[in-house]
């Protein structure tokens, strides 16, 4: 089986009816892919495969031969996000983060199929994907703000107000 | 005989229609794999391990063919492609799991399935049935074509090719489901009306999609749609599952089919 790999081809020689999920996290060492349910109903494994969001652990490596894989490895780095990544990061769109990388690329498909999608449509395209901190309200905001180009990546650290954390959380040393 | 590990699986990739009747053969042995939704998960969690796998992707069994009003449509179509379809196909399809799953999901693994987790699946069942839809599937004795609630009841040891339908002039739905995108339909009602009459599907009612015929000879006698609701009942074969209850959706058929059948009325 051959992939390529966030633009980097692969030999695989994990079984043809192992999942794209296993195979990537495994052989591979592609991790942002996350193992959560093996079964479709989270979405935490979501990556791109030729250009559309599919669920990694849903997809033999069989029926992926040749196929152009997208994780979220492939996207930005540290230092130059893509738009989906600053606005997570702008938004404070993670908790835990176990979800984050699917919901990543879900938007990212997402705002490529419908540039300017709006919030109806960013529900209905992340409607199978669980975030179990339950933060979809900034997971929302930042896709939002991506879809709208409204997203400033030389702003990278989050505005923090210990006044405010304080006022959040009653007798916080913060 | 099952292998113990996947890496024993032999995966035949049919790049034709005729490749992949002649791979299936009568099917023994075979575990057909289509869009992956239903059967990865049994493989990722050790409960399959297949023997010989057919890889239905490149044998040239998905899209929609319109000739008139008539629909083809192939068996490894994309529950998304199905999205807009003629009703209430569209809507049963657009009700199906969310953007990912549809667009991998297949009409053949929806018709082939059975009850997963104790849960009927197959919601768009209830539609194809209201729909009259015929069903063509190779296997032992050759390829044959019967009505869609033959096959659903029985599809075991048949290849699906493809299943073909008349669009109907009205068309109603009624369903009944939880929050959750993947949780799948507590029961759905399909109607539709074309010149031959009048047909009801039900979608959660029994292990598969069935078909309502006590309410539609009620209907044809001339009873209102309230009372030809209540005899859906007589079709059902509800059962408890993970869902609801036997009981809950005994109550709940009759609502379902009068809603569908109000939809109807409405000339959609």
């Amino acid at each position: 089986m051959r992939l390529t790999v966030n633009g980097q081809q692969h030999d695989l020689h994990s079984p043809p009816l192992t999942s794209l999920l296993t195979a990537l996290r495994e052989e591979l060492d592609i991790t942002s892919p996350k193992a959560g349910c093996h079964q479709g109903g989270c979405g935490a494994c979501t990556v791109l495969v030729d250009g559309e969001a599919r669920r990694s652990c849903l997809v033999s490596l069989a029926a992926v031969n040749g196929a152009t894989i997208t994780t979220v490895e492939g996207l930005g780095t540290a230092d130059d996000l893509s738009p989906v990544q600053a606005a997570f990061d702008e938004h404070y769109a993670a908790q835990c983060g176990f979800c984050t990388s699917g919901f990543i690329m879900a938007a990212t498909a997402l705002i490529d199929r419908t540039p300017k999608a709006g919030r109806e449509e960013i529900l209905a395209a992340l409607s199978g994907h669980v975030c179990r901190c339950t933060g979809y309200i900034k997971i929302v905001s930042a896709v939002e703000a991506a879809a709208k180009g409204d997203v400033h990546p030389e702003q990278v650290e989050p505005s923090f107000d210990p006044e405010e954390a304080a006022v959040l959380i009653p007798g916080s040393p913060a | 005989m099952t292998a113990t590990s996947l890496a024993e699986a032999q995966v035949i990739a049919p790049t034709s229609r005729a490749e992949a009747v002649d791979a299936f053969g009568d099917g023994s042995g075979v575990t057909v794999l289509g869009g992956g939704t239903i059967l990865m998960p049994e493989m990722n969690y050790g409960r399959l391990r297949p023997e010989r796998v057919l890889l239905l992707q490149n044998a040239g069994l998905s899209g929609v063919v319109r000739n008139g009003s008539s629909l083809t449509i192939g068996a490894m179509t994309t529950v998304a492609e199905l999205e807009q379809a003629p009703e209430p196909l569209g809507t049963a399809a657009r009700n199906v799991a969310d953007h990912e799953i549809r667009a991998q999901a297949t009409l053949g693994g929806n018709l082939c399935v059975h009850a997963g987790g104790a849960t009927p699946r197959g919601d768009l069942q209830a539609a194809l049935i209201a729909l009259g839809a015929q069903v063509t599937t190779a296997g032992k004795g050759g390829e044959r074509t019967e009505p869609i609630e033959d096959f659903v009841a029985a599809p075991d040891g048949r290849l699906l090719l493809e299943v073909e339908f008349e669009e109907p002039t009205r068309s109603g739905y009624a369903a009944a489901h939880r929050p959750h995108a993947h949780a799948y339909t507590i029961l759905a009602v399909c109607a539709t009306e074309t010149p031959a009459g009048l047909r009801v599907g039900l979608s959660g009612a029994g292990r598969n999609g069935l078909r309502a015929r006590s309410v539609e000879d009620a209907l044809a006698g001339g009873a209102s749609a309230e009372e030809a609701s209540q005899k859906a009942l007589d079709d059902a074969q509800t059962q408890d599952d993970a869902l609801a209850s036997a009981w809950y959706r005994q109550r709940l058929l009759p609502i379902l089919v009068q809603r569908a059948l109000d939809d109807l009325g409405g000339g959609k």
